[in-house]
C-alpha cells in the first residue's frame, strides 16, 4: 500500500511542478529504479466506485488492488525484471460515460490495459472505446453477452455470461429438483424492470415451461422499490412451489424480509444471479430470511486453499468477501499472467498473450482456460445454497460441499 | 385471486407506506409553505437522518423509537443552522437562488455520507423487527403500525403548533405575507430557519420510523423525496392535514396501481394524480387560495 501512495503521490508531483521531478527523481525514482523504461508497468483499474453501483465498484477496487499488492510483494513480473504493476484508479461514475471518460484518461495515461468495469453497460461502452486504441480490456464481472459477441479483438472474459449462467441455472434448478422427486411444479418470478431482470425472466419464460415448471405469474418492479408487500400478497394467494427472484441487493433483501414477514414460504427460493442470495453480508445481517436461499451465481472454489486464505485476509480487513471482488482478483492475476508470457507491457503483444491464454485460476472453480472470441471457455457459475448461516456450494459435485436442502424442511 | 380480503390488505399496506410518505411530505409541506423554496436536500437529509438512527442503534444501543426523541431535536437545530447561516445568507434572498443553495447542499451532504460511510447498504436488526400483528386475512408488522401512529401524533403536534403557539401565528405570517410580517416586528431570518429546522426535525423522525423495516445507504432517501414532492402538491403546499392525507391517499394508490398494473406502473398512478391535480386544482386539496 505504502508503495501505492507513494508512486502515486510522484505522479502528481511530476505533473504538476518541475521542482516535484527534481525532488522525486532524486529521492525516490533513483535509488529504486536500476532499469527505469520496464520498471512499472501501468494498469488501469476500472470501477464505478461512485453512484448507484458504488458499492459493487468498491468491492471490486479492493479485490484488485489486493491482487496487485500481492504481485508486487511477491517480486512483481519476473519476465520483465520484476517490474511492479502501477494500479491507476478509476472512477466510471455508474454510468457507461463515465467509463469512457476514464478509458481516454488511461489511454493518455500509456497504461497497458484496463480491468474492470462491473455494470454490462459501462462493460460495453468501455471494450468499445479501449478497443479504439488497441487497448487490452479485461471485463470482471459484466454478464451481458453482447460484451464479447461483437468481435473486439481487445476485450476478454475471464467470469462467464449470461447464457452460460441461465443455461447451468435452469439445468441444475431441474437436477435439484428431480434428486427430491420433483415437488416443484409451480413458479412465480420476481424481477426488476431493466434489462437484468426483464432479460432473465423472458429467457425463464422461454424455458421454464418445457422443463415442465408451470409459471403462475411473473412479477416486474422498478429499482429502488420501497415496499414489497404487494408482490408477497400476490405469492401468497398463488402459493408457488419456488419463488425465482432476479433483482439487486437492496430489493433482494426487501423482499425476503416481507416474506418473512407475511409467512410466505414456498418450497424453495431459486434466484438466478441473485442480488444478496450469495451474500454474506445478507446470511450475517438476516440469518432467518436467508436460510436455505439457493442461488446460481459467480462464486470461489471453496475448496481452494489460496481463496480460503483470501477470504481470511478480506474478512480480516472488515469486508464481505464479495464475488466482485474475487473477480476482480482473478482478472488482475490473469494479466500478471499473461504480462509474464508476453514478456512485454506492449498492448499488441499483451493481446496475444491473452487470446493464448491458459491461466489457472487458484481461486475461482473453472475448467481450463480457453479464449474464444474473448469469453473464457472454461468459466462456469456454481450453485450456492445459505446453509448453517453459511453460504454452501452445492453443485456442481466437483466443488460442493454440502448436499442441497430441498424442498425447505417445514 | 382477486377477493375483498385481498384487497383490504393491498389498502392496508397502502395506508402503512402512505404514513410514511405523509411524514416525509410533513417536513417538505412546512419548508415549502414558509420559504417557497423547494428544498432538493430534504432527500440528502433523509438519508443523513437514517445515518443518524442507525449509528444511534449500532454504536449507542439505542432503540430507533428512542433515538427519535434524540435526533429530533439535534436535526431541529442542524436545520436551524443550515438556513440561518448557509442557505439564507448564500442565497441573498432570492427564491431561485435558494433552490440551487439546497440542490448544492443535496450533493454535498449525499457524496459526504458516501466518503464517510461507502455505499454499503446497512440495516439494523431488531427484536421485534419481524414481529407482526395478525388480522386474520393479513399481517401487519410492528414497526409500520409504530410508524403510522406516528404520524398522526406528528401531525397533530405540527398542526397545533401552527395553530395555538406564537410561533406558529408567527410562520403563518410570514408564510402569507413576508414584507408585512417583517413590518410586524417579526424576524423573518429567524422565522425561516426555524420552519426549516422543523422539518428537517420532522426529517430525522421519519427516518426513526422507517429504520426498522428499510435499508440505509447514502441515497437510500432520495427513494421518498420525489413521491413526497407529489404529495406536497395533492395535499396542498403548506397545509399540514394536506400532507397527511395527500401521503395517505397516495400510499393507497401506489398500492392499488401496483397490484392491479405491476409494481412498475403502481408509481404511474401516483403521477397521474400529480399532473390531475395540477390542471384541475393547482392549489392541492386542502391548500389555501391565493
Amino acid at each position: 500500500m505504502l508503495d501505492d501512495q507513494l508512486s502515486l503521490s510522484r505522479r502528481r508531483f511530476l505533473s504538476t511542478t518541475a521542482l516535484g521531478v527534481a525532488a522525486a527523481s532524486a529521492s525516490l525514482a533513483m535509488p529504486s529504479f536500476p532499469r527505469a523504461q520496464n520498471a512499472h508497468v501501468k494498469v488501469g483499474l476500472l470501477h464505478p466506485v461512485t453512484g448507484a453501483l458504488s458499492y459493487s465498484g468498491q468491492q471490486g477496487r479492493i479485490g484488485a488492488t489486493m491482487a496487485v499488492e500481492e504481485i508486487n510483494t511477491a517480486g512483481g513480473i519476473k519476465a520483465l525484471g520484476g517490474a511492479k504493476i502501477e494500479p491507476m484508479l478509476g472512477d466510471a461514475q455508474s454510468t457507461p460515460e463515465g467509463g469512457t471518460a476514464e478509458v481516454e484518461k488511461m489511454n493518455a495515461a500509456d497504461v497497458s490495459c484496463i480491468i474492470g468495469g462491473y455494470a454490462s453497460s459501462i462493460c460495453l461502452a468501455v471494450s468499445q472505446a479501449a478497443a479504439r486504441y488497441d487497448l487490452p480490456y479485461v471485463v470482471d464481472v459484466g454478464v451481458a453477452d453482447s460484451i464479447v459477441t461483437r468481435g473486439l479483438k481487445n476485450t476478454f472474459r475471464f467470469s462467464p455470461g449470461f447464457g452460460v449462467i441461465t443455461k447451468t441455472a435452469l439445468d441444475n434448478l431441474t437436477i435439484i429438483n428431480g434428486q427430491a422427486g420433483k415437488p416443484a411444479k409451480t413458479v412465480i418470478i420476481v424481477h426488476e424492470d431493466s434489462l437484468f431482470g426483464s432479460g432473465l425472466a423472458k429467457l425463464l419464460n422461454a424455458q421454464l415451461p418445457p422443463k415442465g415448471f408451470e409459471i403462475l405469474e411473473t412479477i416486474p418492479h422498478p429499482t429502488p422499490t420501497r415496499d414489497f408487500a404487494n408482490v408477497v400478497l400476490k405469492i401468497k394467494a398463488q402459493n408457488p412451489d419456488l419463488v425465482i427472484p432476479a433483482n439487486y441487493y437492496n430489493e433482494y433483501v426487501l423482499l425476503a424480509r416481507t416474506m418473512q414477514e407475511q409467512h410466505v414460504r414456498p418450497k424453495g427460493i431459486y434466484s438466478v444471479l441473485g442480488g444478496a442470495a450469495s451474500s454474506y453480508k445478507f446470511v450475517k445481517e438476516f440469518p432467518d430470511a436467508a436460510k436455505y436461499v439457493m442461488d446460481c451465481n459467480h462464486w470461489f472454489n471453496p475448496k481452494s486453499a489460496k481463496a480460503q486464505e483470501l477470504k481470511k485476509n478480506v474478512e480480516d480487513k472488515g469486508q464481505f468477501f464479495t464475488y466482485e471482488l474475487y473477480l476482480n482478483y482473478s482478472a488482475v492475476l490473469l494479466v500478471a499472467d499473461a504480462l509474464e508470457r508476453a514478456a512485454s507491457a506492449d498492448r499488441v503483444k499483451l493481446i496475444t498473450a491473452l487470446e493464448n491464454s491458459t491461466f489457472a485460476s487458484p481461486i475461482m472453480p473453472y475448467g481450463p482456460t480457453k479464449f474464444v472470441n474473448g469469453q473464457n471457455q472454461g468459466a462456469a457459475p456454481v450453485n450456492t445454497q445459505v446453509l448453517d448461516n453459511d453460504i454452501k456450494v452445492i453443485l456442481p459435485p466437483e466443488f460442493a460441499s454440502a448436499k442441497p436442502v430441498f424442498p425447505v424442511p417445514t | 385471486m382477486l377477493s375483498p380480503l385481498i384487497l383490504c390488505s393491498v389498502v392496508l399496506n397502502g395506508l402503512m407506506v402512505g404514513a410514511v410518505y405523509a411524514l416525509v411530505a410533513l417536513g417538505l409541506t412546512l419548508i415549502y409553505g414558509v420559504l417557497h423554496i423547494i428544498n432538493f436536500a430534504h432527500g440528502a437529509l433523509l438519508s443523513a437522518a437514517l445515518f443518524a438512527a442507525f449509528f444511534a442503534y449500532q454504536k449507542l444501543g439505542l432503540d430507533p423509537y428512542l433515538a427519535a426523541i434524540l435526533l429530533a431535536p439535534l436535526f431541529f437545530a442542524f436545520g436551524y443552522a443550515l438556513q440561518r447561516f448557509i442557505i439564507g445568507p448564500a442565497s441573498h434572498g432570492d427564491d431561485r437562488n435558494m433552490l440551487l443553495v439546497t440542490l448544492g447542499l443535496a450533493v454535498l451532504i449525499e457524496n459526504a455520507l458516501l466518503c464517510a460511510f461507502r455505499a454499503d447498504t446497512r440495516t439494523v436488526e431488531l427484536a421485534y423487527g419481524f414481529r407482526t400483528i395478525d388480522f386474520g386475512f393479513t399481517f401487519l408488522a410492528v414497526p409500520r403500525v409504530i410508524s403510522f401512529a406516528t404520524v398522526f401524533v406528528m401531525a397533530l403536534a405540527l398542526w397545533l403548533i401552527m395553530i395555538l403557539t406564537d410561533t406558529g401565528k408567527a410562520i403563518r405570517a410570514v408564510a402569507k405575507e413576508k414584507l408585512g410580517a417583517e413590518l410586524a416586528g417579526i424576524d423573518v431570518a429567524h422565522i425561516y430557519a426555524l420552519a426549516f429546522g422543523l422539518g428537517t426535525a420532522c426529517v430525522a423522525i421519519a427516518a426513526c420510523v422507517l429504520i426498522p423495516t428499510y435499508y440505509v445507504n447514502p441515497m437510500a432517501g432520495n427513494a421518498f423525496v420525489l413521491v413526497a414532492f407529489t404529495i406536497v402538491v395533492l395535499g396542498g403546499m403548506g397545509s399540514v392535514p394536506g400532507a397527511l392525507i395527500g401521503g395517505l391517499v397516495t400510499g393507497v394508490v401506489e398500492s392499488l396501481g401496483g397490484f392491479f398494473f405491476g409494481e412498475s406502473l403502481g408509481q404511474l398512478g401516483i403521477f397521474l394524480i400529480f399532473i390531475a391535480v395540477l390542471l384541475v386544482r393547482p392549489r392541492g386539496l386542502f391548500g389555501a387560495s391565493t
